[in-house]
């Protein structure tokens, strides 16, 4: 049963670094815009969201 | 005189020399346009941030502080193709966000330990079966207590102040059985792992706070939504106000920008956005948001204006008043507060519920001990036995039964147009069995429409529309949208109060008043058939025309006042207006039970004396004059095109232009109480399975567990019904 010594502090560690996450996640805002991100996640990331010349900004339909 | 555009006062200072303003965009409703406005907003040069917020429908900017003017991003966007508006938040989105943001936390911490502490669980319950060292059960229990008190405690908190508050004012809510439920549990557990006991009920007291604050999340969500989409339409009501900078100078500011004595410039056709008293000019103004009454008022130096009425004619200057200086305002808001002291305080549903509960589940656990004791077992086993009742009757299904409810029945209700403003709302409207309507802008549209566009040939009609686009008068723009005009017409010149004129291939064509036209004799070979109506002649050349303008009923009104008496709801209108205006919609809409000319006094009067024969009276209305009225019903409902007083009164708010979200929110609201009543029923049905074998002492830690999941999953599926009801479904969207 030595074994728990280490699963048992290993599974508590990932839950709570798992937690971490949430509240990190949480504090950056991520659970502001739920339908939003839904859409960004495949969104075409190939140009340049950031600031970028007027004429070169793209207009799509 | 120079129009500027003053934006300062939503632009916020972030510090670093960058600045940031909110904007509340129209028509934004998928990725595509995410995209395009987030790439053709940062293209613009200093803007070091421009973001969608796709569920709220605002757009976040912030930029280098220097020579971009926040009107550029407005311009933009319409160029874009987006109408946007400066947004402020008001002070409760703020506070309900941060809410929302602390359950997710709580929600959070508690899902985490719930795995853990299940982890660690699940080997024990097998262990008991099977072989485990008691020294390996006990190093279990104390890592799970190890994990379970911290966690309850922070995740706990917003039972705990909650029950605090009910108890320090001497109430019970229903946070008060759970928190002595999870707090003996716990309890418990500490005394029972530390003498080697073979259960311990950390588990269930943390899966427990776990359930419900999946509840108590949902619920506050909906409201959240349902508050920024309030928010944003009254950014989109554009509340701005003309003002003098200088003499001669001119600039559009929001209207919390304007102070009691600035003088402000009111154009023909629009509305008024501040109360004042004119100091300059000459023209009618449209006191129905105000009065009901729809017939104009003539206003001169020395008037009185409030905020709602709407310019007709002339252009006026108006020095602001403080507020609250009129004598009608005055008189409203001392009879709204009367109203709002003397609002029943309604008790909940779920406190009412838990009013009965509470004594009945703390009563059984303590005979359970008593039971036992006498029964000869020892003291120790007893109060475990007792504890365990408390346990497994702590009310996880209650405390789902109602919110679930909610959160669905409020996401139906937005679906069809209705906003909640009042938590407890639906469960009032459920209860409503008579609805009293105002006439003007409830049952009739705000805006003005042609009634006899069908009488009058179309290219008539098309060049009335021409020529009315030169105009400012509100009768003149319901022909011009009445003939969808769109292109002006050359050379059209506007005759103060008169109308206008052009001279089109050689004929002279007028828009206006009968004597502007020469067309009293068709006014007067015609009558006056509709007294509602506003009637402007039309001249071409030696033919002359009458368009009837009025407000118009809402265009399913009749079905749907069909439809409430058909549910056995009584309809009665009560209005500001005159009688014949009144007397012609009652008939329209076959309404038997009309007063007209009714005071705000005279409709409290008339709730008063329904309530006391009691009956549920529901208020449906949209001015200032309802106010009162809307806050002494015992519910109440407003068009979104209502005045600011009357929509931050009422419980309900109803969007678009037809009336069915009227009928759709009854629907919703008595399928709800329906359900809510059915989940407790379930959740008792639950209790009257459990209790008897918490009682009789076989309750392991495996089985709270499962019965508790296994109910509050059980309420939850019966809740989504909430979704659907039998019967007219309209959308408000037309």
């Amino acid at each position: 049963m030595e074994v728990m010594i280490i699963l048992v502090p290993l599974a508590l560690a990932l839950g709570l670094a798992g937690l971490v996450g949430f509240l990190w996640s949480l504090k950056s805002g991520q659970y502001e815009d739920l339908e939003g991100a839904a859409w960004r996640a495949i969104a075409d990331d190939d140009e340049p969201v950031a600031p970028v010349q007027p004429e070169a900004a793209p207009s799509r339909p | 005189m120079q129009v500027t555009r003053d934006f300062s006062h939503y632009v916020k200072d972030l510090g670093a020399g960058l600045k940031h303003i909110d904007l509340a965009v129209e028509g934004v409703s998928c990725a595509g346009c995410m995209a395009k406005i987030e790439r053709g907003l940062s293209a613009l040069p200093d803007v070091t941030l421009a973001r969608v917020n796709l569920t709220d429908r605002r757009v976040a900017l912030e930029w280098k502080q220097g020579t971009l003017d926040p009107a550029k991003f407005i311009d933009r966007l319409a160029e874009l193709g987006y109408k946007a508006y400066p947004f402020e938040k008001a002070s409760a989105e703020t506070t309900e966000a941060e809410e929302s943001r602390f359950l997710l936390r709580c929600l959070g911490v508690a899902a985490f330990a719930t795995m853990n502490v299940m982890m660690l669980s699940v080997p024990v319950w097998s262990g008991n079966v099977s072989d485990m060292l008691p020294e390996q059960r006990d190093f279990f229990h104390w890592l799970s207590a190890v994990i379970a008190l911290p966690a309850v405690a922070y995740a706990g908190q917003p039972f705990f102040r909650s029950a605090w508050r009910a108890l320090k004012t001497g109430n019970v809510n229903m946070d008060v059985p759970i928190c002595i439920g999870v707090i003996l549990a716990l309890g418990m557990s500490i005394v029972e792992t530390f003498h080697h006991a073979e259960h311990a009920y950390f588990d269930a007291a943390i899966m427990l706070l776990t359930f419900l604050l999946v509840g108590r999340y949902l619920d506050q969500n909906m409201r959240r939504r349902t508050r920024a989409v309030a928010g944003n339409l009254a950014a989109l009501k554009a509340e701005t106000a003309t003002k003098f900078v200088g003499p001669d100078e001119i600039s559009e500011v929001p209207v919390a920008a304007v102070r009691a004595g600035d003088l402000v410039l009111l154009r023909p056709g629009e509305r008024c956005a501040v109360d004042g008293v004119v100091i300059e000019g000459r023209s009618e103004i449209d006191q129905s948001l105000i009065t009901g009454e729809t017939l104009y008022v003539p206003a001169e130096q020395g008037t009185a204006v409030y905020a709602g009425s709407l310019n007709i004619s002339g252009t006026l200057r108006v020095r602001v008043s403080a507020a609250a200086e009129g004598t009608l305002l005055a008189e409203i808001t001392r009879l709204l507060d009367n109203a709002l002291q003397a609002r029943s305080r309604y008790m909940r549903l779920a406190d009412r519920a838990s009013r009965l509960y509470a004594p009945v589940v703390h009563a059984t656990a303590a005979l359970t001990v008593l039971g036992w004791v006498l029964a000869g077992a020892g003291w120790h086993d007893a109060i475990v036995t007792g504890i365990a009742v408390l346990i497994i009757t702590c009310p996880c299904a209650l405390g789902l039964a109602i919110p679930t409810v909610q959160t669905v029945a409020s996401g139906a209700m937005f679906k069809s147009g209705v906003l909640l403003n009042a938590g407890d709302a639906i469960e009032r409207l459920a209860e409503a069995d008579h609805v009293i309507f105002d006439k003007t802008g409830t049952l009739t549209l705000p805006e003005l429409e042609v009634v006899n566009a069908a009488d009058i040939p179309a290219d008539v009609f098309a060049l009335a529309g021409q020529l009315a686009l030169s105009s400012h008068h509100p009768v003149a723009a319901a022909v011009a949208q009445a003939a969808q005009a769109r292109s002006p017409l050359m050379g059209a010149t506007e005759e103060p109060g008169q109308g206008v004129r052009a001279v089109v291939d050689g004929v002279e064509i007028r828009l206006g008043r009968p004597a502007f036209c020469g067309a009293e004799a068709l006014v007067a070979q015609n009558g006056n058939v509709d007294p509602e109506a506003s009637v402007v002649a039309f001249r071409r050349g030696t033919e002359t025309f009458l368009f009837s303008v009025r407000q118009g009923l809402r265009p399913d009104a009749d079905k749907i006042i069909a439809g409430l008496q058909r549910r056995g709801i009584k309809v009665e209108i009560l209005s500001g207006d005159r009688e014949a205006a009144v007397a012609a919609a009652a008939k329209a809409l076959g309404i038997g039970e009309w007063r007209a000319g009714v005071t705000p006094a005279d409709k409290i009067a008339r709730i008063e004396q329904l309530k006391r024969s009691g009956v549920k009276v529901m208020m449906v209305g949209d001015g200032m004059n309802d106010a009162p009225a809307l806050a002494a019903a015992h519910v109440s409902m407003s068009p979104i095109s209502a005045a600011h007083l009357s929509q931050a009164t009422a419980d309900l708010v109803f969007l678009g232009r037809p009336l069915a979200p009227v009928l759709a929110a009854i629907d919703y609201a008595r399928k709800a109480l329906h359900l809510m009543r059915q989940n407790l029923w379930l959740a008792v049905g639950y209790n009257v399975l459990a209790v008897p074998l918490a009682i009789s002492g076989v309750v392991t830690p495996l089985i709270a567990a499962a019965a508790m999941s296994g109910s509050s999953i059980l309420v939850m599926l019966n809740a989504l019904r909430a979704r659907k009801v039998a019967g007219e479904a309209t959308s408000w969207k037309s």
